[in-house]
């Protein structure tokens, strides 16, 4: 079997290792292999806190994915040698102001509601976990399983990997997907050549929706969500563990790392294919992030960097076969891209090999839409 | 109800709901809320949007049919809302805009000073000038005075929920105003929004009440219901209110029959 994979962010390139490993001829398309959202990510494993009021499919994937993280991460660190930063001691979620203490009540209420054990924290408590938190925080939410991952030691060990089970990287942009009698018969490269394959993956996040050469029934429902992200360093103590805030209704994030890194994030901004940083993005991140922890200020600043997220309709993933013979479609992670890349590079690679796929893929066919558009 | 249309600005509207779309968790719980309230006019934040986008905020508007109403929130200054207004009027060929300028972060109340300069300058640019503005019933008639084509008071702070706190207030601005009067932000729940139909408001404007809620759907259903039914109890006339009750069927007779 011959398999053309157009993007190298997490999920192509987890996929192709997966799908290599089990034996097919996987050629990966990307200019810039892990340089989209990938790179800019905060990598938090967190599908507990961000569950949403009518996406509880996509909470399940979540777990599912949470589930698979720790083996997955194993056979990646030793199979490569390299690390991840993968930890798993939980997230603190923690409320400003008495408003954002309602609002993190209610989110508990529905967290038990589902199943899921929720640890409510006072504010002396919050502190006594992470002691740089201000005084005046309210009180927070810890979930003991949730965790994260540097996602750009992710990326380039999920290279080594893919390349290890003998995939082949291809360093050009994808012009378009080439059709031969109504079905997919390859890949367009930016120079005209073409990348024959039996099946094709698209997974070119945000820029899934805009391939050349795609009937418009298989055209994936994704547009670019901007992300903007700080990344600090600090060389003393800080911040523990992965950290969300609510500060007066606007969320923030704080990931640290062992080496002492600090991601700061994020934005969504709704603004098309435009990454560029704002003096306006910086500020809203910096205004709560001192807010929530008066002392980041004295912190080294090393990086800022906005990227796109890939966003379908119901913010939930679009995995599985298109409407065009032969192209599969794996993009639309949204804000969970990294959370969600084990589950999703089984998934995929069962799709693509006729093999069993997991029954939680079930809800995030890309069929799902067009059914919506015939029921109206 | 079908001859009891809501002219704005010369323009007829079926719906006397008007939308806003911040705080939507998805496209697809925006769309399935937006159809549900039956709204035929939406409005959307210009910085916070890119017209050329695809699959953008605008392009649902766009497929479900409904016109859009520019606004200029995030403004702190009659000079940013003027800007912003002119390039929505050029990016999306209307030249409607709901006027937001506001004073501070954290309450997002309207500065009235900066608001009625910006209005000024936005009537006197061609615009069809929609201002989101206090409670005041001065402040309201200074507004139509200058030109606008309707006035939004607020119930209560954008986003909190808090309902019609003065309801006093906005009797008062619907007396005297000879433009539509729009209550806009403070609506919590249905029955703020039927109350707000009942004071003689001519339309109601709400998000956060149907995009934050666990249902949005479900919530933009009964804010229809409820515009339509407060509406209706407007151009019915309420009762007197009594101290005592006062028998729905006569008493008198019934020894006899």
């Amino acid at each position: 079997m011959e398999i053309v994979i157009i993007g190298a962010g997490v999920v192509g390139l987890a996929t192709g290792w997966r799908a290599a490993a089990a034996g097919a001829a996987v050629t990966l398309v990307d200019p810039d292999p892990g340089g989209g959202a990938s790179s800019v990510a905060a990598g938090m494993l967190t599908p507990v806190s961000e569950v949403t009021y009518g996406e509880e499919p996509l909470l399940r994937l979540g777990l599912a994915s949470r589930d698979r993280y720790g083996a997955f991460v194993a056979e990646l660190e030793e199979l490569t040698g390299l690390e991840t930063a993968y930890r798993t001691d939980g997230i603190l979620q923690v409320a400003f102001d008495s408003d954002d203490l309602t609002y993190l009540d209610d989110l508990r209420r529905f967290q038990e509601s589902l199943g899921i054990a929720a640890e409510a924290l006072t504010g002396r408590e919050c502190r006594k976990a992470e002691p740089m938190l201000a005084p005046g925080v309210r009180g927070g939410l810890l979930a003991p399983e949730d965790g994260s991952i540097d996602p750009r030691r992710l990326t380039a060990a999920l290279l080594t990997a893919a390349e290890k089970a003998g995939a082949r990287l291809v360093r050009r942009r994808a012009a378009g997907v080439a059709v031969e009698n109504d079905a997919a018969a390859g890949v367009r490269l930016d120079d005209g050549t073409v990348v024959r394959a039996d099946r094709v993956l698209l997974a070119a996040g945000p820029w899934s929706g805009d391939l050349a050469g795609l009937p418009p029934g298989a055209v994936p429902p994704v547009r670019p969500v901007k992300g903007q992200v700080m990344r600090l360093r600090t060389r003393v103590p800080f911040l523990t563990r992965a950290t969300r805030g609510l500060v007066k209704g606007s969320s923030v994030y704080l990931v640290p790392r062992a080496d002492g890194e600090i991601v700061l994030g994020a934005t969504q901004e709704e603004l098309g294919f435009d990454t560029r940083v704002t003096a306006g993005g910086l500020w809203e991140l910096l205004r709560d992030a001192r807010e929530l922890l008066p002392g980041i200020t004295e912190l080294e600043f090393a990086e800022v960097s906005a990227g796109l997220r890939p966003g379908s309709p119901d913010n939930a993933p679009v995995m599985g076969p298109s409407a065009l013979p032969g192209l599969f479609v794996g993009t639309g992670h949204f804000r969970n891209g990294v959370l969600l890349t084990p589950v999703s590079a089984d998934i995929l690679s069962a799709m693509l090999l006729d093999g069993p796929v997991p029954d939680v893929a079930g809800h995030f066919s890309p069929d799902r839409f067009s059914a919506e558009v015939h029921s109206r | 109800m079908d001859d009891d249309r809501l002219v704005i600005a010369g323009e007829e509207l079926g719906s006397r709901l008007i939308m806003g779309t911040g705080g939507a968790p998805s496209m697809q719980v925006l769309r399935e809320a937006l159809t549900a309230s039956g709204t035929e006019l939406t409005t959307v934040a210009m910085r916070r949007v890119d017209p050329s986008a695809r699959g953008s905020v605008l392009d649902v508007l766009n497929e479900c049919g409904i016109r859009v109403l520019p606004n200029t929130a995030g403004c702190f200054t009659a000079g940013e809302a003027v800007l912003t207004a002119k390039l929505a009027r050029e990016a999306l060929g209307t030249n409607w805009v709901k006027l937001e300028v506001i004073a501070d972060e954290h309450t997002l109340l309207p500065d009235p000073i900066e608001l009625v300069e910006a209005a000024e300058q936005l009537v006197a640019d061609g615009f069809a000038v929609l201002p989101y503005t206090n409670d005041d019933p001065v402040l309201a008639r200074r507004l139509e005075q200058a030109g606008c084509v309707a006035v939004m008071p607020l119930g209560s702070p954008i986003g909190s929920g808090l309902g019609i706190r003065n309801p006093h207030n906005i009797e008062l601005i619907v007396e005297r105003a000879g433009v539509p009067v729009i209550l806009d932000a403070g609506i919590g729940t249905a029955s703020d929004a039927a109350l707000a139909m009942e004071l003689g408001c001519d339309a109601v404007l709400l998000a956060t009440a149907v995009t934050r809620a666990q249902h949005p759907a479900r919530m933009a259903a009964a804010m229809r219901h409820a515009v339509d039914g407060g509406r209706l109890a407007r151009l019915a006339g309420r009762i007197p209110k009594r101290r005592y009750a006062q028998a729905s069927s006569p008493f008198e007779g019934l020894a006899t029959s």
